[in-house]
């Protein structure tokens, strides 16, 4: 018995299930799967430069005849979304899943998207586990009906799902027969033959509706209380920790859905809760079949994370018990950059400039927050450079994409491709920190490495942005402020398009946190208590009645708040 | 056999996540049904973290219901006060004497002054402990988390071999003997503080 995560339990069922390849792009609350997929030696994972080519080097693989996976957010579908809605007009050779993580309650993500639709959309089945044991077993499960029916499947999991620990009892490793592949262009070149594919659809989504009356993972929990119950994942949780004596339908495959069961199921109470997190899809399929005794959302809200709090208020109409923040001071402690974040120095000379910036996601989407307030937009990947080829089209003169350099692989090429051809002015600014900061470090096709710890070929990024046109390009390192504006601001003079590459590493990656530097520190009596130092919005720099105090435990000797001193009164530690 | 609660709360880089792993182990290794789930934005940049960890006999949500927890760790005062609304009106909070002050965005007001008698106002039992300090002076400032967890094992009935055991298991070769001293401070600085065994409801289980 071990204690695990539904994402290291999903990597264990694939793992067990005879997964041979597995590729995926990060996103919390997805990234652990590929990580702990990557740690079997039988698997062959790799981190891909985005969902959609992660999604088709899989699918390529499963056509091939190698059980695979795919992993990612639930945005990460939105990139995938073209070769989803298309495989299933073939259909899988070798079984092929596709995880995806929803967020509900946004933890870290920016929006909130119920991906159970884009299966429907796709007419792609859905298993959703509600717990580590769960996971295990319906990944396995995923991969047998993937194969039986021919279809990717959608396993479907959340936050909740992903990162709660609970008891699963490991299995072994069972090998897969890898299915040889025919060369049957009719099945496999989807436009020339889509329209015999789209009847064939239809028949596979008929077998699949029956198959759901017989799986094992829709269950009844028969119970004392005369109370019904539909629900799913980990809302059952809820329900169960509410009201264990109701009797409860729980769902194991969310879609299709097992419709003459929940018939029968509805038929025997006066009414039916529907429990689901985030948007009424149950409920809407229920009233699709003309079942008309139910209650969903207009009880259990669509918006954010449900909870056992939230499901008991309703289904008894008692209210949720208050935080203390009306009595007391409870103040909000949202995430910052960390110390010695290379990020900051162009926030700093971004500011100085009072350009628009249009931004992108990733550590540096905090830019947006005090005291720098130098980011303006930020909406999805890649995002930043098209949004301000648009701005400047609006006739904005000055404006500035910044962009992480996981972000620029990932989706911020083409945008910067465009700006090149229609001869926008576009300033760049790429923040290469030599990492994917943001969901905890993973390598990319810029780190030289690896998702299983290989030495790679790195992306120049240099010699990429100079080979697509772009003729001013220009490397500085963010730490050194002065350069940083100076460079900001020939880019913005430059009459075509523009890329400065600001190079320094995270500060949290390994080589550099093993080195040692000198902390840096006030000398009081020079301080003129002005507070320029606090334009640098350092974590380790505080503010106290008398002036600034630098912790020297957290700070890693940057000197970017030295450098915004107006009278050196911030020094290196050994210089004091 | 009614289901313990335990909330640890705490900032980002403070080890509320490790704590918690921890005791979820220990708890499995003792014999009973665990949830543990932690609750954090992206990637803790210094944000509140808190995690969730609940055994018995059978375990549904991996988050306590308001108002139901039995036992609080918090790295850091602000922190308790932001989840003390789990706690159950005869709960037991367990406190680092520790400040982070939170970056501000849009929100001057003074970082609250009097937060243990607050929390002692509402009822539950307050016990303050320099876990910062204590793990400062073993020779890290980050193995407050372990102080915290041994003032918390006073008052569980899990073994003290399967706690060693499960240090040994988790905690990597290079730190585990200044988390073993660690957990080993916050047992006695619990006894110190006021003891807990004395308490009626301080164990509400047995595996
Ligand atoms: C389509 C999509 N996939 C994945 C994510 C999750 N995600 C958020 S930021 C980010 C990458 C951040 O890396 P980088 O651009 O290098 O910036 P850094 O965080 O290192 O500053 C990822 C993968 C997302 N938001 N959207």
């Amino acid at each position: 018995m071990r204690l695990m995560s539904g994402n290291e339990a999903m990597a264990l069922g694939a793992w067990e299930a005879g997964v041979a390849f597995a590729a995926g792009y990060p996103g919390t609350p997805s990234t652990e799967v590929l990580e702990r997929l990557a740690e079997y030696e039988e698997v062959d994972a790799h981190w891909a430069t985005n969902e959609k080519v992660a999604f088709e080097e899989a699918m390529g693989a499963a056509l091939g005849g190698a059980r695979s996976m795919v992993t990612m957010k639930h945005v990460g579908l939105n990139v995938a979304a073209d070769p989803f809605m298309v495989f299933p007009y073939a259909g899988t050779n070798a079984g092929f899943v596709v995880l995806v993580a929803d967020d509900p309650g946004m933890y870290s993500s920016q929006n909130e998207q119920d991906s159970r639709y884009f299966a429907k959309v796709a007419k792609v089945p859905i298993l959703e586990p509600a717990d580590a044991a769960e996971a295990r077993r319906f990944t396995a499960a995923a991969f047998e009906l993937s194969e039986r029916f021919r279809t990717p499947v959608m396993l479907r999991s959340t936050t909740r799902l992903a990162h709660t620990r609970s008891r699963v009892e490991p299995g072994e490793r069972r090998e897969a027969d890898r299915q040889p592949f025919s060369r049957q262009v009719s099945q496999f070149a989807i436009p020339v033959y889509a329209r015999f594919r789209r009847v064939e659809l239809e028949d596979k989504l008929a077998r699949l509706r029956e198959f759901t009356e017989e799986f094992q993972g829709n269950v009844v929990d028969e119970g004392s209380d005369p109370i019904g119950i539909v629900t799913h994942g980990i809302p059952y949780q809820y329900v169960k920790e509410v009201c264990p004596n109701a009797t409860v339908f729980k769902l194991g495959m969310l879609y299709p859905l097992p419709r003459r069961r929940l018939e029968e199921f509805c038929r025997r109470f006066d009414t039916v809760f529907v429990v689901e997190e985030s948007e009424g899809f149950v409920e809407q399929e229920l009233a699709s079949f003309g079942i008309r005794n139910v209650i969903g959302k207009a009880r259990f809200t669509n918006v954010g994370e449900l909870s056992a709090d939230l499901v008991k208020a309703g289904l008894t109409g008692a209210p949720v018990r208050p935080d203390f923040s009306t009595d007391i001071a409870i103040l909000p402690r949202p995430p910052v950059l960390c110390a010695g974040c290379p990020h900051r120095g162009v926030f700093n000379a971004l500011k100085k400039l009072g350009v628009l910036v249009t931004g992108d996601i990733g550590c540096y989407t905090l830019g947006c927050l005090p005291p720098y307030e130098a980011i303006h937009t930020t909406f999805c990947m890649g995002a930043s450079i098209a949004n301000a080829t648009g701005f400047h089209r609006a006739g904005e003169e000055r404006v500035v994409a910044v962009i992480g350099d996981s972000t620029f692989l990932h989706s911020g090429l083409p945008g910067l491709v465009s700006a090149v051809y229609n001869r926008v002015p576009t300033t760049m600014v790429l923040l290469d920190n030599g990492t994917t900061g943001m969901t905890g470090h993973q390598e990319h096709p810029g780190t030289g490495h690896t998702l299983k710890g290989d030495t790679a070929p790195a992306v120049n990024y240099e010699a990429l942005i100079r080979a697509i046109g772009v003729q001013h390009v220009e490397v500085v390192d963010p730490w050194d402020l002065e350069s940083t504006e100076r460079a900001i601001r020939a880019g913005l003079e430059h009459s075509g398009p523009a890329a400065i590459i600001a190079r320094r590493h995270c500060r949290l990656l390994p080589v550099e946190k093993a080195e040692q530097r000198t902390p840096y520190t006030v000398v009081l009596d020079e301080c003129i208590v002005c507070e320029e130092c606090m334009e640098s919005g350092c974590p380790a720099l505080v503010w106290e009645d008398d002036g600034p105090r630098i912790h020297d435990w957290e700070c890693v000797g940057c000197s970017l708040c030295a450098q915004l001193c107006p009278v050196d009164a911030i020094v290196a530690a050994e210089v004091a | 056999m009614p289901v313990t609660n335990v909330l640890i709360a705490g900032v980002g880089g403070q080890g509320t996540i490790l704590a918690s792993e921890l005791l979820a182990m220990a708890a499995m290794t003792a014999g009973y049904d665990v949830k543990q789930g932690e609750f954090h934005g992206v990637a803790q940049r210094g944000g509140s973290v808190f995690s969730h960890v609940r055994f018995g006999e059978r375990v549904y949500s991996p988050m306590a219901p308001r108002g139901s927890v039995d036992y609080m760790l918090a790295l850091e005062q602000l922190e308790a006060l932001r989840y003390a609304h789990f706690v159950k009106p005869t709960g037991t909070v367990l406190v680092n004497d520790h400040r982070v002050e939170p970056i501000r965005v849009a929100d001057e007001r003074p970082y609250p002054e009097n937060a243990m008698g607050f929390l002692g106002q509402q009822g539950f039992r307050v016990v303050m402990l320099d876990a910062t300090r204590t793990a400062l002076e073993l020779g890290n400032y980050r193995a407050a988390n372990a102080v915290l967890l041994g003032a918390l094992a006073e008052f569980l009935e899990i073994p003290g071999e399967v706690w060693e055991r499960t240090l040994e298991e988790r905690v990597p070769t290079r730190l585990l003997e200044l988390n073993r001293r660690a957990f080993a401070a916050g047992r006695t600085a619990l006894t110190r503080a006021g003891g807990s065994t004395a308490l009626p409801d301080a164990t509400s289980s047995s595996p």
